[in-house]
């Protein structure tokens, strides 16, 4: 065991850190959930891919810069202390980028991946629907193969962002006699495509966050089905268990969220002292957010050493999204009868924060499925 | 940067783990509770022939002087095995007590006869209202408070007068200890002692962690086979949504807590400046897993669990009083938060969990906000 960071990776530092104090915005770019604020992310996506930073883990060649995973949570680190824009394209690097990297063949990583870093494609998400969310394996939408082309009907729902996007990623049911998780293909679609209506879907907080889309009669080349045909759900899940257990959410994130915590009971003490659990869920959320912290360094180390990440991924989604929800909950708690106004600028953006975390637990995987496979793959009891 | 264990620490962790598989079963420790001492001078003798006793005893008092961090596995262990504690006061606290004499000193002594399991060592520190294993040692550890700070003596318990308390844990001993500080028994003075004395109730507050996180994978293990074959609307009860996802949040509370633990081992090994912040984590966090997986290990066990018979409940008693061992939650609760919330340069935010000189420098926007600690823990 060795806690100190080598000189590379002090410089590396160092070198994110200048970058980031000259390049991230003065002012703060607005929602991503409305046209102007998409736009203002979309420029600072391709302002981090010029310099290699929007997909720091890829390869130079595909607009990374071929960093390792204690490279990536120094990055990390370095970007959520100063305070830079929420990533707009993250389902698309995290999810499809790194299911491309694994399963896509060269053209197609050469046609997807560098455009994806700079956010010139910006790509939503087409997994859930309305009869499988948890239950995922129901999906019904059908890619029916006719010689170079798929024919896609269906619909999909839940995908965030998709009114913004240039394209979607979905799983859709290939084989029409199979069941469950076979017979599904993993298939690219540019959402301009005729046959295509994506439906907004106000979210808890008014905006546009997702979508549904349909599909009617929608002709897409087998160019874009990445993996084997009939083998979606292996690719899908290949990825989906990493990303969920590491990449997905970076600790520094809510290192970054429990140290504003810790600012806003400070300035608010005399008032927030009135009630000493406040005080106490302050310190839980630092807790909280420190051991995630330490258990992502202790994996990116198992790792290292060629372990691989399994079932445990799962206990860290259910840790960051309830550590997520402690966090905002407690601030709306120091805010007390503040938290509510939508006008009140720093009250805002904890309650837009609060309204988020309430989704938590239901996105990546609902908690409830996450604990299922933890007690099955992990502690090996049977279904019920 | 490498925040993992050698393949050495590991492989020595598995080989104790299976010598206490044996040789700590539940039946032979239930046997043990029933004897007067609540020890057995034989699994002692074997206890050290595995090498354990001399484990950070330094090479040159006959052990193999390893480090705080080699501890972090092998206390899960014990805490696994439910283990009688004399066994970390002795080898882990009372060694570094001892090792932090200055070379020549008399009492060093002690520390070849502790290698070999011939010496048994309590030790009474203040932040424990009773004396562990004293009426069954060889030697003991006590403070006396004075205006510079606590002295360390060193008593034979001849010059004590010991008085047995029970304790609801069958195999712990506890003890009050009425003694009479002299010149005779004096080792350091206020100053030097109050140094030891600190970094004794760091490693008992970690020996108790560590313990604790390997009393909750016991019980989570017990629960597990538990509700694999108890059966109920014929099925196993284990096969139940409401059942698994009481043991889905033991492991996550456990797999949590474990590298809190290190972190604040690596932390005292190192002196770091944040080390009561590491450890009064690490305490808070395995406490808190450990009680966790009591509540929950009892309500999968039904009322088995609430039984003498079941092997659940000496797992249980452990977890439920190392908790107020070495500092209890409000200790370690009012630590961090001196640590956390009244310091300058507290650890908090990204960059500041490890390296500390190369993370971010912090602005603290609590300054004005800086009350005095002992008011508002005495409030």
């Amino acid at each position: 065991m060795d806690l100190t960071y080598t000189p590379a990776q002090k410089a590396f530092r160092t070198k994110v850190r200048a970058w980031l104090k000259d390049n991230v915005p003065k002012e703060r770019l607005k929602s991503y959930d409305t046209r102007e604020g998409f736009e203002q992310h979309r420029a600072w996506e391709a302002l981090l891919a010029g310099a290699g930073y929007s997909a720091v883990m890829w390869p130079k060649d595909l607009g990374g810069s071929g960093c390792d995973l204690t490279e990536w949570l120094i990055f990390e680190e370095e970007y959520w202390a100063a305070d830079a824009p929420a990533r707009v394209n993250q389902n698309g690097i995290l999810l499809l980028g790194s299911t491309i990297m694994e399963f896509g063949t060269p053209e197609q990583k050469a046609r997807f991946l560098p455009r994806m870093a700079r956010c010139d494609d910006m790509w939503a998400q087409g997994w859930s629907e309305p009869n499988a969310g948890s239950d995922m394996a129901a999906i019904s939408s059908r890619a029916t193969r006719q010689g170079d082309k798929f024919i896609l009907n269906g619909q999909k729902i839940w995908s965030t962002r998709a009114i913004f996007a240039d394209w979607v990623f979905g799983l859709f049911r290939s084989d029409p006699t199979s069941s469950r998780h076979h017979g599904l293909s993993y298939i690219l679609v540019p959402l301009n495509t005729p046959g295509i209506t994506v439906r907004p879907i106000r979210a808890i907080n008014g905006r546009e966050h997702f979508a549904e889309i349909f599909f009617d009669d929608v002709e897409v080349s087998a160019e874009n089905l990445i993996g084997a045909e009939g083998k979606g759900w292996h690719v899908a899940m290949a990825t989906a268990g990493f990303e969920r257990g590491l990449l997905l959410r970076s600790p520094a994130r809510y290192q970054r969220s429990a140290q504003k915590l810790v600012d806003l009971y400070l300035r608010n003490q005399a008032d927030a002292d009135r009630d000493h659990s406040i005080r106490d869920a302050v310190l839980r959320a630092w807790q909280g957010a420190e051991a995630y912290t330490l258990s992502s360094y202790h994996t990116v180390g198992r790792l290292n050493k060629g372990a691989q990440i399994g079932a445990e991924a799962s206990t860290n989604k259910i840790v960051w999204s309830e550590l997520d929800i402690l966090i905002n909950e407690t601030a709306m708690r120091i805010l007390g009868q503040r938290a509510e106004l939508i006008d009140d600028e720093e009250a805002n953006d904890w309650l837009e924060g609060f309204l988020f975390a309430q989704a938590g637990p239901i996105y990546a995987g609902s908690n409830e499925i996450q604990r299922n496979i933890i007690a099955q793959r992990m502690l090996g009891l049977p279904k019920s | 940067m490498d925040f993992t264990f050698t393949e050495d620490q590991i492989a020595f962790r598995d080989s104790v783990s299976r010598f206490l598989m044996t040789e700590a079963a539940p039946e032979l420790l239930r046997d043990i509770w029933e004897t007067e001492s609540g020890r057995s001078p034989e699994l002692w003798a074997k206890i050290a022939e595995q090498g354990l006793m001399g484990l950070s005893v330094p090479e040159a008092d006959d052990g193999m002087g390893m480090a705080d961090i080699d501890w972090a596995l092998l206390l899960q262990e014990i805490g696994y095995y439910a283990l009688p504690d004399a066994v970390t006061d002795t080898a882990y606290v009372a060694v570094g007590m001892l090792s932090a004499l200055p070379q020549g000193h008399a009492a060093r002594a002690y520390l070849s006869q502790i290698a070999s399991g011939s010496c048994r060592v309590a030790v009474g520190h203040p932040t424990n209202g009773t004396v562990a294993d004293a009426a069954n040692t060889d030697v003991l550890l006590m403070a006396q408070a004075t205006a510079t700070g606590l002295e360390l003596h060193l008593l034979t318990p001849d010059q004590c007068e010991i008085t047995a308390l029970k304790s609801i844990d069958s195999s712990r001993r506890l003890s009050k200890v009425s003694w009479t500080a002299t010149e005779a028994t004096r080792v350091l003075d206020g100053a030097q002692g109050q140094k030891v004395w600190d970094t004794a109730g760091e490693r008992g507050a970690l020996a108790a962690a560590a313990q604790m996180v390997g009393l909750a994978q016991r019980m989570l293990d017990l629960s597990v086979d538990y509700v694999a074959q108890r059966k109920q609307f014929d099925k196993v009860i284990g096969s139940f949504q409401a059942v698994q996802h009481h043991l889905a949040d033991m492991v996550t509370k456990i797999e949590f807590a474990k590298p809190v633990l290190y972190r604040a081992f690596y932390a005292l090994q190192h002196n770091e400046a944040d080390l009561a912040v590491r450890i009064s984590h690490a305490k808070l966090q395995c406490s808190e897993a450990s009680w966790f997986a009591s509540r929950n290990s009892l309500q999968v066990h039904g009322a088995m669990g609430y039984t003498w018979e079941v092997d659940l409940q000496m797992f249980m008693k452990r977890a439920w009083v190392l908790d107020a061992a070495w500092g209890d939650k409000a200790y370690h609760s009012a630590r961090l938060t001196q640590g956390l919330l009244r310091s300058p340069n507290a650890p908090v935010g990204p960059g500041a969990t490890f390296d500390r000189e190369s993370a971010c420098a912090r602005e603290f926007s609590g300054q004005a906000a800086i009350k005095n600690i002992a008011e508002e823990v005495a409030a």
